[in-house]
């Protein structure tokens, strides 16, 4: 029954999804909408999963003392952070004890981590304790600071929004660009005119790479840049298609085989 | 002759004594590398990486910047937002993070500079978590300094992210007030002007999606373009903008691919637009170090041909 009874309710749903396609009545796009609405709450349920599922997967890294440990207490303290900036913001301009009240929030949930992995649980209790009280003290008597649960105010919070442009996206920008190394080390080994189809490959590779460059002689920039639109426009488009259509008919059938039952490997077992 | 064309104009324009002495360092030892390669000796990756990250650099911090004429598939977008009559709502969702944010927000900034420039209405959106980080950018850098007088709620508005991907799509198609009950400042659907006549995005005049990644633009167009006949277009990260192609011009109006469509985008509108001529152009910059890092490149593959072919000549490889 733990087993069968996900697979019913997949061929009922899935079945039913199928079929109100074709059914254009208001009951049936009711039924269809009602059944979307599942799909935002799934979606918020996964990220609050995503959410604990970083936070387990860190603490259990420095519980065992896994490779790379260390990091993870940045991870947490970056996602502890980030959320208590969110939720928090200044007052007007004056920071006032924000700053204090925010370290020792953050200090309180890494204390308490702290708490539940190490053996001497006495001293981090302690120090647990210490941090919460400052922190509840400075919440309580402290006006500089407001909490915004309620409304996305937090993301314009000065702090949120520094941590988001002066560290997220320098880090994510970097990792991306690192790519441009990458590929030009693996351009020198790999675009070689071993055979037919890679010197096809590699003329086609240099026309559309040379259409950006502004500095080519002789009316040579209209002529790359029609040369790459075919090349983009013709054979791309066609082998682009193919593989389109040749997904989707895959889709289709993993789509069937899901709904009869025959694929089941979303229940984490063949 | 390429790089002769390259080194001369920077030479006779003669602006800039450090674009030229890096462009003598890289194009000189690339040849001297040409010359080892000629010889039968490989070239270290190390020295690739070297090479990339002079020539990524230099433009930075001398600035080499092109101009660019529009493709034609970056052109359709362009005109469908200038023909379409003032006061249409244009949606955009900022369906990206902020690692392909280099590349997509220059587009998200210059087609909301072009938007309100022409008296479109704007409806802001992210399917992606981090969208909504950047589509603050975009009223910090652009809306706030350069459209002071234009009102959120009448000339544009805000609605954020919401969780579920392509369920969100499959919702809006039919009722926006059901998956959005209140902008990101809580401002209930029905108090704000903008959503007067809009009920669902079969309402809205154009849909322009930007990111590259998933949810994306392949499901706006599956989801609201396709079963809504919606006119939808897109501005991608480039290695997404070739996977697009097969929905142009039917089912994708116009496509804006990596910094190269952003950067022709950006001086389309400072043609068009004589206020934008001051305005950051972050793509025309980019260009210059993308153009330059390209050239090494493509002398790195000749280099590489070289040494294959002398190999193989002399029988090493079968």
């Amino acid at each position: 029954m733990k087993r069968q009874l996900p697979f019913v309710l997949v061929f009922i749903f899935g079945a039913f999804m199928v079929f109100q396609y074709f059914v254009p009545h208001e009951s049936s796009e009711w039924v269809y909408e009602f059944l979307l609405d599942w799909i935002t709450i799934i979606g918020i349920f996964a990220l609050a999963l995503g959410i604990y599922s970083l936070y387990h997967v860190s603490v259990e890294k420095i519980k065992f003392k896994r490779e790379n440990w260390p990091y993870s207490y940045v991870t947490l303290i970056g996602l502890f952070l980030m959320v208590v900036f969110g939720f928090t913001g200044r007052v007007g301009d004056a920071w006032g004890m924000y700053p204090v009240f925010v370290l020792t929030l953050v200090a309180f949930l890494m204390l308490l981590i702290q708490t539940t992995i190490a053996t001497n649980k006495t001293l981090w209790l302690g120090l647990c304790a210490v941090s919460l009280v400052v922190a509840v003290a400075i919440g309580l008597f402290d006006d500089t600071w407001t909490i915004n649960f309620m409304t996305q105010e937090g993301l314009r919070n000065s702090m949120f929004v520094n941590f988001f442009d002066y560290i997220l996206i320098p880090i994510l920008s970097t990792m991306f660009s690192l790519l441009a190394f990458f590929i030009a080390s693996a351009a020198y080994r790999a675009f070689r005119a071993r055979n037919l189809l890679a010197t096809l490959l590699l003329i086609a590779a240099l026309i559309v790479m040379l259409r950006f460059n502004p500095y080519m002689p002789f009316g040579l920039p209209a002529l790359m840049a029609d040369t790459s639109n075919w090349l983009m426009n013709v054979p791309n488009l066609a082998a682009q298609r193919a593989i389109v259509i040749g997904i989707g008919l895959g889709i289709v059938a993993t789509a069937l085989k899901v709904i009869l039952g025959i694929e089941r490997g979303y229940m984490g077992k063949g | 002759m390429m790089v002769h064309n390259l080194i001369s104009t920077i030479l006779i324009t003669g602006e800039n004594i450090g674009v030229t002495v890096s462009l003598a360092v890289i194009f000189g030892g690339l040849a001297w590398l040409m010359y080892r390669s000629i010889k039968g000796r490989e070239v270290d990756r190390r020295v690739i990486f070297l090479f990339i990250f002079v020539a990524v650099a230099t433009p930075i911090i001398f600035t080499i910047t092109f101009e660019f004429k529009a493709t034609p598939i970056v052109r359709a977008l362009y005109d469908k937002i200038e023909s379409l009559p003032e006061n249409s709502t244009v949606l955009l969702s900022y369906d990206f993070d902020p690692a392909m944010a280099p590349e997509v927000q220059p587009m998200a900034n210059a087609l909301t500079r072009h938007c309100l420039a022409k008296g479109h209405k704007i409806v802001y959106m992210c399917l992606f978590a981090t969208g909504q980080g950047q589509l603050e950018r975009t009223f910090r850098e652009v809306i706030r300094p350069e459209f002071a007088d234009k009102v959120d709620g009448i000339d544009y508005v805000n609605l954020g992210y919401k969780a579920g991907n392509e369920g969100v799509l499959n919702v809006i198609i039919t009722d926006f007030q059901k998956m959005f009950p209140t902008d990101v400042n809580t401002v209930p659907y029905d108090s704000i002007p903008i959503f007067n006549n809009i009920k669902s995005c079969k309402d809205l005049d154009f849909i322009v999606s930007i990111g590259g990644g998933r949810p994306g633009i392949k499901e706006w167009i599956l989801f609201v373009g396709d079963p809504g006949d919606i006119p939808i277009a897109a501005g991608v990260a480039a290695v997404v903008a070739p996977q697009l192609y097969p929905y142009y011009p039917n089912q994708l109006l116009g496509l804006l691919g990596g910094v190269k469509g952003a950067a022709e985008y950006e001086n389309t509108l400072k043609d068009n637009y004589p206020r934008f001529e001051n305005s950051d152009t972050p793509a025309i910059k980019m260009m210059g170090p993308q153009t330059l890092a390209h050239i090494v490149i493509m002398l790195f593959i000749i280099i590489g041909n070289i040494l294959y072919f002398r190999e193989k000549r002399l029988g090493k490889h079968k």
